[in-house]
């Protein structure tokens, strides 16, 4: 294997359960709530992915499984911070907590079990063509399906009525609602499926990144992603391209450690965060393209007057 | 109203006191345990915990304990071991190398609380600490390594800069160079002691630049799952993981630390508890090596060998003259080895490490 091809199958593998995540909070914060408890649905959702493929044997039903427990996570979020109007950074940081302990309850009994790894995909001929046939052809679902969700997120909000109207309410939530637009049904919308994103990039972790489960193994990853929707100013295409080069640079500083060059390791593993935010302040300040897409009424809360 | 304010609380009070005056008839030692990570690491954690399940065990009807498990290293550590030492434990093991300040402060607050600290080299009137000379496997295994490697690199997957892990790695490369003065290391510092995502990338770009054996000073078994699916060798850390590379692991340097617990509490228990340093190794049973897995038969004859050697006293992993990477002899404090001050606070690295220690 070439190491270019080696590279770049560990930064796929590194970028894809921020993207899934960060890409249901982009829909989540454009419909106007934040939800920062991206990391406790990512656990809790890594958590039963794990637990369904175990006790099936099958890798969909347990991602099916991280997607319902994402759901349901974002479904408490939804009800205390929608139906009874309570703060959102609060509601979310708890969120974390609840999912970051239920989740290791969960699992507890799953620790040390081994599962078979969500399968690559094959095909004759084009899976073995040199340097691009392992990355465009043999990956995971996971990885095939982050992107389709983000092309499909774009579509949504930039050319769909549906998108537009979620876009209105996360904007000006008075006037979506004067308008007649029902803002807390769509904003619950938007938050469970934020929620099932969350959900599948946890699964992702314990079916194909490293295929057994173990309490808190998502790290902050969550956290990443939440500052990924930030930094990408509420843009799916950026959003992208922060999220692979947030990946990109976790891998090659780990290359460039192993290579021995000397730069102090701290340093190079602080090394994406600075990247990343300075590539996507840099692009957002380039003449030409819009700047940021900050939702107006984002984080607060709506109360219907009538 | 507020004078029945006072009243029920009054009453709460009386209740609470009466509650905990019962707790205290019972007589059960109350002890605590802090972990880092969580207990499912199946690492570092997991294996402490095993030691207070076993400890509990020998020592039933006379103990009762506590675990806090995922407390962030640092200053903030402090809360969680106050909480503990505020309800009533009496004896507090802090199991990891960052809360040695945290422990020393909350000490100093709770004179008549003992505290035991995990690898770390301050101690107190009630403050002992305690650690295993994970060394010596380390240099077992480096030697198992230079047998068994074709391509003549070790991959090693480290978490900080501090002196145990640079113990380890100069442990391990000494042990290498004793069979093959040619080995090589390759250092990967993730900077976490638990991050199975990237301890899993960390073990991808060793093996990509060329790595056949790996090894680590981190807690989850993601490194030793991807050796195992690339078909190389690796060493287990702190316990056997050997469920998670089945051909790959080829041993694992595995700490218990039951016996070590129940002797501390049985201390506290006959009111001969004090404070000391305890730096157990093979010969105390402390560090224990797993099974001896993967290798040709006379590879395994060396590595059982050598801890025979190690275990009796007869070969030391520090002995000198030791060189360090820049070629300087290092001065020998303890006769024919490096002392155990040396070895506790290692900040250089042995010749044939071609790395540079973060921070220094």
């Amino acid at each position: 294997m070439l190491m270019l091809e080696a590279i770049m199958l560990s930064v796929i593998a590194a970028s894809t359960p921020l993207l899934l995540a960060a890409a249901g909070e982009l829909v989540t914060e454009r419909s106007g709530v934040l939800n920062l408890g991206l990391e406790g649905m990512m656990i809790m959702g890594a958590a039963c992915a794990f637990a369904g493929t175990d006790l099936s044997g099958s890798v969909v039903v347990g991602a099916l499984c991280g997607v319902f427990a994402g759901v349901a996570m974002s479904a408490i979020f939804a009800i205390f911070t929608l139906g009874l109007a309570v703060n959102q950074v609060a509601s979310g940081l708890a969120l974390t907590i609840l999912g970051t302990g239920l989740s290791g309850l969960i699992g507890a009994g799953f620790v040390g079990q081994r599962i078979t790894p969500a399968p690559q995909l094959h095909l004759p001929g084009l899976t073995d063509l040199p340097l691009v046939g392992r990355i465009l052809f043999g990956q995971d679902a996971f990885v095939y399906l982050s992107v389709a969700l983000v092309i499909g997120i774009w579509l949504f909000l930039y050319r769909s009525r549906t998108g537009l109207v979620l876009r209105a309410v996360g904007d000006n939530h008075t006037s979506a609602h004067a308008l007649g637009y029902p803002v807390l049904k769509i904003r619950a919308l938007a938050v469970l499926f934020g929620g099932g994103c969350a959900g599948l990039a946890g699964a992702f972790l314990p079916l194909a990144y490293t295929p057994f489960f173990i309490p808190g193994m998502t790290a902050g990853r969550g956290w990443i992603a939440l500052a990924l929707v930030v930094f990408a100013s509420w843009r799916p295409g950026r959003l992208v391209a922060g999220a692979y080069l947030f990946g990109a640079v976790s891998i090659l500083q780990l290359h460039a450690q192993a290579l021995g060059l000397g730069i102090p390791s701290q340093l190079m593993s602080s090394l994406p965060y600075l990247a990343t935010v300075i590539v996507l302040v840099l692009i957002s300040r380039t003449r030409g393209i819009s700047g940021s897409a900050a939702p107006a009424s984002l984080g607060v809360v709506f109360v219907p007057d009538r | 109203m507020k004078k029945w304010n006072i009243i029920a609380m009054a009453a709460v009070l009386a209740i609470a006191t009466a509650t905990f005056g019962g707790s205290y008839a019972a007589e059960k030692l109350k002890i605590g345990f802090i972990y880092t990570g969580p207990i499912g690491d199946l690492g570092w954690s997991y294996q402490h915990d095993v030691g207070r399940k076993a400890m509990e065990k020998a020592l039933a009807g006379k103990v009762e304990t506590t675990y806090l498990e995922n407390v962030p290293e640092g200053p903030d550590a402090e809360r969680s071991i106050e909480q503990l030492a505020r309800t009533g434990h009496k004896l507090i093991f802090t199991t990891s190398f960052g809360f040695m300040d945290p422990t020393l402060k909350v000490a100093n607050k709770y004179p008549n609380v003992f505290f035991e600290h995990a690898t770390g080299f301050k101690r107190a009137k009630n403050v002992a600490t305690y650690a295993a000379r994970f060394y010596e496997g380390r240099y077992i295994q480096g030697q198992i390594a230079a047998k068994i490697s074709k391509t003549g690199v070790i991959g090693y997957i480290v978490s900080f800069p501090i002196p145990e892990v640079i113990s380890n790695i100069n442990a391990t490369m000494l042990g290498a160079q004793s069979v093959n003065p040619n080995m090589k290391v390759k250092i990967i510092w993730v900077n976490s002691w638990f991050d199975p995502g990237k301890e899993a990338d960390a073990a991808k770009a060793l093996i990509d630049q060329g790595v056949d054996v790996l090894t680590q000073h981190t807690d989850s078994p993601a490194a030793m799952q991807i050796a195992e699916q690339r078909g190389i060798h690796a060493f287990g850390q702190s316990s056997n993981m050997i469920k998670f590379g089945p051909q790959a692991q080829l041993t694992a340097d595995t700490d218990y630390w039951g016996d070590y617990y129940t002797k501390r509490a049985q201390a506290v228990l006959d009111g001969k508890w004090a404070s000391e340093d305890t730096w157990g190794g093979l010969g105390s049973g402390m560090v224990v090596m797993a099974p001896y897995t993967n290798m040709p038969d006379d590879v395994k004859k060396m590595a059982m060998d050598t801890q025979a050697a190690i275990t009796s006293g007869a070969l030391k992993p520090f002995k000198c003259p030791i060189t360090d990477q820049d070629g300087k002899t290092v001065e020998c404090k303890g006769g024919d080895q490096l002392d155990p001050g040396q070895i506790l606070s290692m900040n250089f690295y042995v010749k044939g490490v071609d790395d540079k220690i973060p921070g220094k």
